[in-house]
């Protein structure tokens, strides 16, 4: 076996184990982290085919922000750990079933699928230049800023988006919560705040 | 003028009936008694038109065209012939004086407008009868006098009894009219019309036809007749279907005497002699007929001899009078049953409206142990009541006589075994007859008062608008007889009857003519009867009136069982009441509720009911469960779109 | 598809195989939303992995652009479910999936 097929079978095996246990952990924290490992472990596998860069977004964006956003709802929610219900039992059977049958219908596509080899008719539109003449990073620069910059851009407006919409979801103004007020602040006068007084000596306000 | 007699009294009911309350109680019975007055009046006319005119005098008059489907036609036509001129006579002339003394007996009923109207009602629907050129027509009026007989029985609708006794009546009568129906159906099989000409014309042709019915040959005439007896059997009360009568007596007096004496229990007499020249070619069905008419006459009044409310007995009464009809006509003899039906009209209806007179007096006690000794109080009732009874008993010179007489002279003319047990039937119902009569007289009228002095102080004669209508028919009662004997079985009996009634002629000429002829002693047997009947009621009420009440324990089991009136009624509770309501009870619990209802709206229902209610449960709220069923989708869709290629 | 040199193949199946468990994780648990939510990255996932390794072996850098533009929307949009939760849980006190039925029918 080449060290390739080890890789690769090391980094599978560990995704699809983690991913198992991101469903089934007790304990919700085990589950955000088991499915950081899970996202590591999908970017030693993109690395090993070769999209590098991928990757390496992969652990920037997945594991670096949105599982660590997971990690602080799951913190600030008051989440009871939760033994599993009796509900799962009854619908195991069932989902398991249909679950098995999804898999296997996916496979039998990209198995028979695949023996037609590239499917004709598309220009390819992008080739990958090889490695060593442009890197993973730049041959993708090339394309994205020029030819999918409207995508790009819209994919800017979703992420902005995203985040007016979480403020507006989430912001609300508690009563009784003392907050500055800036504009009141600084629409006082010297006049009502400060009084100069002739004080004797020893005398007192 | 035909047009006016006969529709007169339906104006009558209809002003009467829907303009009632317009025109007031009083306008109501002007109304009402005029146009019933008229149509007698005309009547009269007709009558004597008609039945002196000889042949060409008879008349049908069409009206329009009721039915005309395919080789079915039918029309609304009025046939006046002799018969029909006579039976216009008796209807309107005893109509109209019912009519006159409801005024006065009904005057302290609230609803006098509505029983003037089915009064009229019923007189036209009566007529209708009388007057149909058609079977079918002569159905319509059938029915129609079982409906008026129906309302004015529950006339009073409050009281619980008359609710029974009219539902019994109506329904009682039904079984008759299905026979009857079942007989015009066959008539028109037989014939191919029902219309009277068309029938009366084949009827000779079509003696020997059969049918055929289960792999039986059955003699065609015979079986029509004997539906169509059926019908008159309902209608008339005859034994079977008599358990009506009596309970019918729940309805005002003057019902009783219009409808339950004179005219709708005769309408069978009637259709029988209308039919006679079919019943003619069915000697089979005329024997059937005698053997019922003379054992009705016999158990009616054995019955009547056992009976306490003055109604009943009167009504028993005319249930044995009709038998004595009906075995005239098994015989052969239709004018003398005819002839009995007009003389049985004025002095029952006469004896109905004198009861109904006591009953007014005696402040609506009906029970005759409750009455006595008021024949001085109410002399001018008590004298009527006489002539009633006289001409009931068939004492010489009275109308009974003349037409009794003629009955029991054919019985014994036909010299048949059916025609000797109706005569001998006869002579013992004539003695029963006498003695209920005089019975009624003594414990009515003679005697120690036994109402309570409350009501004996209350008894006065009746009004005078209540007495005329009684002096008519008294008249009618005491003259009819020996002044229409000539026309109707005498010498002048072909002129006048003149084809509409058909009598066979045997070997001594018609049977009519063969009565002439009997052995001396015949005529005077019936006489004897009677007489006897009357003494022997003398004795046994006024002379010892102790006789009655041993007379009643040495054969207590004997008299209970004539006194329950020989168990019919309850033998049809439960032969057939009980049965047909338990078949009714079963087949609503099981298969209307169970079947019908569950598997139809209620089983539909309830089927939506419950797959709706296991659909909502998909709709359960948790997302998980839609997403699942979306994966699910999923994979059905790859696994079709794998499994396609 | 044989063990020893691993292809598209390879790739493909393993993709699935992540793909059924995120859907497991959606309907199968029963115990907080959050899990859903993390099963349903699992699942973008396993997509971006299909992508990936087709971009690869057929030799099509638009695979790559897409997944990138995947990623992005996945991003938003746990940061907009989570919101979500979080003002949920504000308003009802517990983010136990068999509470969550206000829907029923």
């Amino acid at each position: 076996m080449t060290l390739t097929a080890i890789a690769f079978y090391a980094f599978a095996i560990i995704l699809l184990a983690s991913a198992v246990r991101v469903i089934t952990a007790k304990n919700p924290v085990h589950s955000v982290l088991f499915l950081i490992l899970a996202f590591f472990n999908a970017a030693g596998l993109f690395v090993l085919i070769g999209a590098e860069f991928v990757a390496m977004i992969l652990v920037i964006v997945y594991v670096g922000a949105v599982a660590v956003l997971f990690l602080f709802v799951v913190m600030m929610l008051d989440i009871n750990f939760q033994e599993l219900r009796q509900g799962f039992m009854q619908y195991m059977p069932v989902g398991l079933v249909v679950g098995i049958i999804l898999a296997v219908e996916l496979v039998f596509l990209a198995a028979t699928q695949l023996a037609g080899g590239p499917v004709g008719g598309q220009a390819n539109n992008a080739p990958i230049p090889p490695v060593d003449q442009v890197t993973n990073t730049e041959a993708i620069g090339q394309i994205l800023y020029t030819d999918y910059v409207y995508a790009f851009q819209v994919s800017g407006l979703i992420l902005l988006v995203a985040m007016i919409g979480a403020i507006v979801l989430t912001l609300r103004s508690r009563p009784g919560v003392r907050r500055q007020q800036i504009g009141q602040q600084l629409d006082r006068t010297r006049a009502e705040v400060v009084q100069v007084r002739k004080v004797p000596t020893r005398g007192g306000v | 003028m035909e047009i006016a007699a006969i529709f007169l009294p339906l104006l009558g009911a209809f002003i009467a009936g829907f303009f009632g309350r317009l025109i007031g109680d009083r306008g109501a019975q002007i109304v009402t008694c005029a146009g019933v007055l008229t149509a007698a009046v005309l009547s009269v006319i007709l009558f004597t038109k008609i039945g002196f005119g000889g042949a060409e005098a008879a008349r049908t008059i069409e009206l329009f065209t009721w039915i005309d489907s395919g080789t079915f036609e039918v029309s609304w036509s009025l046939r006046i012939d002799t018969l029909t001129a006579v039976m216009l006579v008796v209807v309107n002339g005893v109509s109209s004086m019912v009519h006159v003394y409801s005024v006065g007996y009904m005057s302290h009923d609230p609803h006098r407008a509505r029983f003037m109207a089915y009064l009229s009602l019923f007189t036209f629907m009566m007529l209708m009868l009388v007057t149909a050129d058609n079977l079918l027509q002569m159905f319509f009026g059938w029915e129609g006098v079982g409906v008026a007989s129906y309302l004015l029985i529950n006339f009073w609708y409050e009281k619980k009894s008359a609710n029974d006794a009219s539902m019994k009546a109506f329904l009682v009568n039904r079984v008759g009219d299905f026979g009857f129906a079942l007989g015009i159906m066959a008539i028109y099989i037989i014939f191919g019309t029902v219309e009277f000409d068309g029938i009366f014309a084949q009827a000779a042709s079509k003696a020997d036809a059969t049918f055929h019915f289960l792999s039986w040959e059955v003699h065609a005439l015979t079986c029509a007749c004997l539906l169509l007896f059926i019908g008159a059997m309902g209608k008339s009360a005859q034994l079977g279907l008599h358990t009506w009568l009596p309970d019918a007596m729940e309805g005002p007096t003057p019902v009783s005497a219009l409808i339950h004496a004179a005219t709708m229990v005769t309408a069978g007499v009637f259709m029988l002699a209308r039919m006679s020249p079919v019943f003619e070619y069915a000697p089979v069905a005329l024997e059937v007929v005698t053997y019922l008419g003379a054992a009705t006459a016999f158990v009616a009044a054995t019955i009547g001899l056992t009976q306490f409310d003055i109604k009943r007995v009167i009504a028993y009464s005319t249930m044995s009078q009709l038998g004595y009809m009906f075995f005239a006509i098994g015989v052969g003899a239709y004018p003398a049953a005819i002839f009995h039906l007009m003389t049985h009209a004025f002095f029952k209806a006469l004896l109905f409206l004198g009861a109904g007179s006591v009953i007014h007096a005696m402040s609506d006690e009906q029970d005759m142990r409750n009455m006595g000794g008021i024949w001085k109080l109410i002399p001018g009732t008590y004298t009527l009541m006489w002539i009633g009874n006289l001409a009931l008993a068939g004492i010489p010179f009275f109308a009974g006589f003349y037409s009794k007489d003629m009955i029991l002279e054919v019985a014994y003319a036909k010299h048949s075994a059916a025609g000797s047990f109706a005569f001998w039937m006869g002579i013992a119902a004539a003695f029963m007859t006498a003695f209920y009569s005089w019975r009624l007289l003594i414990m009515t009228f003679h005697g120690k008062p036994r109402a309570s002095e409350k009501v004996m102080a209350h008894v006065h004669e009746s009004p005078a608008v209540m007495l005329i209508p009684l002096v008519v028919l008294a008249t009618g009662a005491l003259f009819a007889g020996f002044v229409a004997y000539p026309w109707f079985v005498g010498h002048d009996m072909n002129a006048f009857w003149s084809g509409s009634i058909v009598m066979l002629a045997g070997e001594h000429g018609t049977i009519i003519e063969a009565a002439h002829h009997v052995p001396g002693w015949v005529p005077y047997a019936p006489l004897v009867a009677g007489l006897s009947g009357i003494a022997l009621a003398y004795v046994f009420y006024m002379f010892s009136p102790g006789l009655p009440g041993a007379f009643v324990n040495s054969f207590k089991a004997i008299h209970g069982f004539v006194f329950r009136k020989y168990m019919f009624d309850e033998l049809y509770d439960a032969l057939f009441v009980r049965p047909a309501m338990k078949l009714g009870f079963g087949l609503w619990k099981g298969v209307d509720i169970g079947v019908i209802d569950g598997l139809g709206p209620d089983g539909a229902a309830a089927v939506t009911r419950r797959l709706s209610l296991a659909s909502s449960r998909v709709q359960s709220g948790y997302v998980y469960h839609y997403a699942f069923v979306m994966v699910i989708g999923v994979v059905a869709l790859a696994g079709w779109f794998i499994l396609a290629r | 598809m044989e063990l020893g040199s691993i292809g598209l193949a390879h790739y493909l199946t393993l993709s699935a195989i992540l793909f059924t468990i995120g859907v497991f994780g959606i309907f199968l648990n029963r115990k907080n939303v959050i899990i859903i939510l993390m099963s349903v990255e699992m699942m973008l996932l396993a997509v971006n992995i299909n992508l990936v390794a087709f971009s690869v072996y057929l030799n099509d850098l638009v695979g790559q652009i897409f997944t990138m533009f995947i990623l992005t929307v996945a991003a938003a949009e746990a940061a907009i479910g989570l919101a979500i939760l979080v003002v949920y849980f504000r308003n009802r006190g517990t983010i136990a999936v068999e509470d969550i039925n206000m829907m029923k029918g």
